[in-house]
């Protein structure tokens, strides 16, 4: 590494980060570069948490974004993929003012952009399944998708939240207050998302891990004994949330 | 360069236009995009592959970082690698500038001393890049706002250094050559004239917007091509003759319509002007 170029760089950076006045940075030409690099990254949070943005609205979005730039610039130059580590930053901003579901919100939102970046994977087709003995079946690991995020939210009605701000829709005026799990999917078109029950979570987490189907069915059943196992495997290939079979050798 | 001859006016593409794009099927229209938005899976992607279907495409990069004082990311380079690869465009090109350091990216085109040292290193950067992509790129002048100390070369003098140390061409941006001109104080006109004119292989026009806390021009994306910059692209093209040439819009985004009228200005211009003897 070349001293000179890499002192200037050094030098440069420091200024548009910590505000120095000195040198280059005393220009007015200056500001426009700090502007840039700044406003390039709120922008970029602010695109990536929508439904945010829409909750608490631009301001406090950019303000709080803007100060987690200032800490966390960018890893790399793909700014769809920036705000890793974001709703965890925002969380305390949120809970500050009133907001405790809104770091599950972001969460969401960073689940869909997950499932809109994944690589394209064909999808299990349900013609797979036919003939299979109920023994053949219950043998069989079943895994999700690699375009498929799932998550149990315990605490929020975040997928009610959510879906409805992510599709600029009103809230309805009742919610109720428990938690809700979401599915999401993404495909050559977009995503498509549904809401999921704790035991369908637990099934999902569980294939994830690779457990068969009988015993990712028993965990489901424990987390929610209630559980209509038909019902959920023809919801999850009805979104096309799996993945070709992976049959036992 | 062959390939190249074929390419008219083009439109830098924004996922608000992607069916427009799909739907249109003017003659020598090319699209431009910024590869660090495609080197994900999904969607785009797919989307991008259809329209290039139809029409040539451009990789723009921004995010090369030629101007740093350490080689280009390796995953990075990989990822533009492997894009080419796939897409196959028309034209790959990067900025004369820095933007990702010390594994942190800052979103911006930085500048700096136009120094022996720095010529070195970015050739050594085009250079490599050049090798993982296996073919030419072609490197834009970038605008500027600063006075820096320490160049050791006048900005069209290194470019030509670097077009003869690595053979890659040249992306003019003839409104970063207007706002910079007001900007640091020099003539566009003198500056156009010593520009290495054999080694463009792309033009680009684009908007600019007045900085409302000084008296610096910003090169901005966010506007119509102004009259001073389009008084000196058909100077330009007057004098080497047509190149590809791309409306750049990246903010305020007019209509798919808006913009391909703006285009179709280009288009005309081009063809009205003659390859020199």
């Amino acid at each position: 590494m070349n001293r000179t170029l890499a002192h200037f760089q050094d030098t440069f950076i420091q200024a548009l980060y910590h505000g120095s006045a000195t040198g280059v940075a005393a220009q007015p030409g200056f500001a426009v570069y700090r502007n840039t690099v700044f406003k390039g990254c709120v922008d970029a949070l602010c695109d990536n948490f929508p439904s945010v943005e829409r909750l608490v609205g631009r301001d406090w979005l950019a303000d709080v974004a803007g100060r987690y730039a200032r800490q966390y610039p960018p890893p790399d130059a793909r700014l769809i993929a920036y705000g890793e580590t974001f709703a965890d930053y925002l969380a305390p901003f949120a809970c500050a003012n009133g907001l405790t579901y809104l770091a599950d919100v972001a969460r969401l939102d960073w689940l869909w952009l997950q499932a809109f970046c994944a690589e394209q994977a064909p999808a299990l087709d349900v013609a797979e399944l036919a003939g299979m003995t109920a023994s053949d079946l219950a043998r069989c690991t079943l895994q999700p998708r690699r375009s498929a995020r799932w998550q149990w939210f315990a605490e929020h009605p975040v997928y009610t939240l959510w879906h409805h701000n992510r599709l600029a829709q009103p809230l309805p005026e009742h919610i109720a207050w428990h938690g809700e799990g979401v599915l999401l999917v993404g495909d050559v078109e977009g995503v498509g998302w549904q809401a999921l029950t704790e035991g369908a979570c637990a099934f999902l987490d569980a294939c994830a891990n690779g457990h068969d189907l009988d015993r990712a069915s028993a965990l489901a059943l424990q987390a929610e004994p209630g559980l209509d196992f038909n019902a959920l495997l023809g919801s999850l290939l009805g979104a096309q949330a799996l993945a070709p079979l992976s049959l036992p050798r | 360069m062959n390939a190249l001859h074929t390419l008219g006016a083009g439109l830098s593409l924004k996922a608000e236009h992607y069916a427009q794009a799909l739907g249109c099927d003017t003659e020598h229209l090319w699209f431009e995009v910024h590869p660090e938005n495609y080197m994900v899976g999904g969607p785009r992607l797919a989307w991008l592959e259809r329209i290039g279907a139809g029409h040539p495409l451009s990789l723009h990069g921004v995010s090369l970082s030629l101007a740093a004082a350490a080689p280009p990311d390796p995953l990075h380079l990989q990822r533009l690698a492997a894009l080419v690869q796939r897409l196959q465009p028309a034209l790959v090109s990067e900025h004369l500038a820095w933007s990702t350091w010390r594994g942190h990216y800052h979103p911006d085109l930085l500048p700096f001393p136009r120094s022996s040292e720095a010529l070195r290193r970015i050739t050594d950067n085009i250079q490599r890049t050049q090798d993982a992509l296996g073919r030419p790129i072609a490197v834009e002048n970038p605008s500027h706002y600063l006075s820096l100390e320490g160049h050791d070369y006048a900005e069209a003098e290194f470019l030509a250094e670097l077009v003869q140390h690595t053979g890659c061409g040249l992306l003019l941006d003839v409104n970063n050559v207007h706002v910079s001109a007001h900007n640091l104080g020099f003539s566009a006109e003198a500056y156009l004239d010593r520009f290495p004119a054999e080694a463009i292989v792309e033009i680009h026009l684009a908007g600019y917007s007045h900085d409302a806390d000084s008296a610096l021009l910003i090169d901005s994306h966010d506007a119509p091509v102004s009259e001073a910059v389009w008084a000196l692209f058909q100077r330009l093209v007057g004098r080497i003759g047509p190149r590809p040439t791309l409306i750049e819009r990246d903010d305020h985004l007019p209509g798919f319509d808006s913009l391909l009228a703006e285009r179709d200005v280009a288009q005309a211009i081009l063809s009205l002007s003659r390859r020199p003897a």
